[in-house]
């Protein structure tokens, strides 16, 4: 069960979690996985697929409750999620879905938060008629809208095409440098990790355990090609095995 | 239109075969048509449809809410599941005629009695097809739900409702048609008016011609209510189907 943290703190401390796969035999997803957040810090969890990235966040938003293990986080305000699909209401427009789960909205912050994911000619059409990278920034958009404290990404802009994860990476990251949120990110990506994130948790196959934290004390814009080209082939020295596919974004 | 030819197709039939057995036996359909138009003149006619259109509206309100309700809790709760199916199979299997005639003997020859002997026999129905619906509920879309701290009214309404209407329109069409079939019943065993005891007076005259103008004025009714009601329902609840496939 999640427990109130100070000073918007995240900690996580997951000694084991397993599964029971259709067989009946259990296997271990996660083991002594520890991790903690400082306010306004956005981390991000690169791992091999399948190491349990999605299930530490599912831990985190308390979607699974079968775990030994604590985790703490903000005492006071709001829990966005942007799950690894879209998962909007098929019956309710692009707007009534936002709406829904952020009912104190008010126009002008609903209509800046279109434009600034370049949803405002999208209001009106139903998640069917979009396309998935569009019903990626409605589902940013509603997570967005609730004014969370906390903010968990799993892979927002895994199966984009390139130019338009470029794109959606550089609007997600001025849209959360300009909020008061937590972060905390999910991708197998390096580079997009790089280009968003204050700090790195690289995670090791299965079961998961943090194999080294990469803090990133530059500043996001000031990242450029070749210190994102750096960090990227010094976490490749450092991996031994190969576990992580090094950024192609 | 190819509907309109087979109905016109189905009256000629009739015609044609009222032409050679007695008028007694299959009256033409212009013989019915005076006596449904001698009915609605005298008034009879109109009170007879009102008295069992409420019947029938009342008793499919009461199975719809119920049947919603406990076939929701069924698909969700798994001891709900298992402790009602049991009785879910009893009174699937329990013939009609046996549930009214208990009905009005336990409950006496009352309106009550009567609209919940119509009731409980749509109800198992309702609640079997609302199970299937509510154990397909997406759990992606619940996960989104609970994150997202939706208020329960709100979950209920735009998460759980709009997967459960194609499942609630199979349970209110076939509903409709079987709700007001056995409230014929009840009001021939049990009533003193409606259509039902209308026909059983018809009956023990032998009067063919007043059982088919009483029977066939509500099936007009019936599907007037259905193109009327029934239909523009089902067609605003599945807009955003038709404009995204
Ligand atoms: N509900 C479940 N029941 C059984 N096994 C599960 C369940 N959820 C996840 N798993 C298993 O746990 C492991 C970790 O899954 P998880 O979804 O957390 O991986 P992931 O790191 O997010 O992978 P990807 O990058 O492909 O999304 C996988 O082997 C998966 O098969
Ligand atoms: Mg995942």
């Amino acid at each position: 069960m999640p427990l109130a943290g100070e000073f918007g703190q995240v900690e996580v401390r997951i000694a084991q979690k397993s599964f029971t796969s259709a067989s009946g035999e259990r296997f271990e997803v996660l083991r002594d996985f520890k991790l903690s957040l400082g306010h306004h810090q956005v981390a991000a969890l690169v791992g091999p697929s399948g190491c349990g990235k999605t299930t530490i966040l599912r831990i985190i938003a308390g979607l699974e409750t079968d775990f030994e293990g604590t985790i703490t986080r903000p005492l006071s305000g709001k829990l966005g999620v942007v799950f690894q699909e879209p998962r909007l209401l098929p019956w309710r427009t692009v707007e009534d879905n936002v709406r829904l789960v952020a009912p104190g909205l008010t126009r002008e912050a609903l209509a800046s938060l279109f434009r600034d994911l370049d949803l405002e000619v999208h209001r009106l059409h139903y998640p069917g008629e979009l396309s998935l990278g569009l019903a990626r920034r409605v589902a940013l958009a509603r997570a967005l809208a609730v004014e969370p404290s906390l903010l968990l990404l799993d892979e927002p802009l895994v199966s984009l095409d390139e130019a338009l994860a470029v794109r959606l990476r550089d609007q997600l990251a001025a849209l959360i440098a300009s909020r008061p949120i937590t972060t905390l990110l999910v991708t197998h990506d390096l580079e997009e990790a790089i280009r968003l994130a204050d700090r790195i948790f690289l995670l090791s196959p299965r079961p998961a355990q943090v194999i080294a934290e990469i803090p990133l004390t530059a500043p996001r814009s000031a990242r450029s090609e070749r210190e994102v080209a750096r960090i990227v082939s010094e976490v490749a020295c450092r991996m031994t095995g190969g576990a992580l596919r090094p950024g192609h974004a | 239109m190819v509907r309109l030819i087979s109905l016109i197709l189905l009256l000629a039939t009739w015609w044609l075969i009222s032409q050679f057995v007695e008028p007694q036996t299959l009256p033409g359909p212009d013989r019915v048509l005076g006596a449904i138009a001698a009915q609605m003149r005298s008034g009879d006619m109109f009170f007879q449809l009102g008295v069992t259109l409420a019947r029938v509206l009342a008793a499919f309100t009461i199975a719809m809410a119920a049947g919603t309700a406990i076939g929701l809790l069924m698909g969700r709760v798994k001891l709900a599941d298992r402790l009602g199916d049991p009785w879910l199979i009893v009174l699937l299997n329990l013939p009609a005629l046996v549930i009214i005639v208990l009905a009005f003997i336990w409950g006496g020859l009352t309106e009550i009695a009567g609209v919940l002997a119509v009731a409980i026999n749509k109800l198992p129905n309702t609640v079997v097809t609302v199970r299937e619906g509510a154990r397909a509920l997406d759990s992606g879309l619940n996960e989104m739900a609970t994150v997202f701290a939706l208020s329960r009214r709100k979950y209920m309404w735009h998460v759980v409702l709009p997967q459960l209407g194609p499942f609630l329109a199979a349970a209110g069409r076939s509903g409709l048609s079987l709700v007001w079939k056995i409230v014929l019943i009840v009001e021939l065993l049990g009533r003193p008016n409606g259509i039902g005891f209308q026909i059983g007076v018809a009956f023990q005259l032998f009067d063919v011609t007043l059982i088919l103008a009483y029977a066939l004025a509500f099936v007009a009714v019936i599907l007037v209510i259905e193109t009327a009601v029934v239909q523009p329902i089902e067609r605003r609840a599945s807009r955003w189907r038709i404009r995204t496939s």
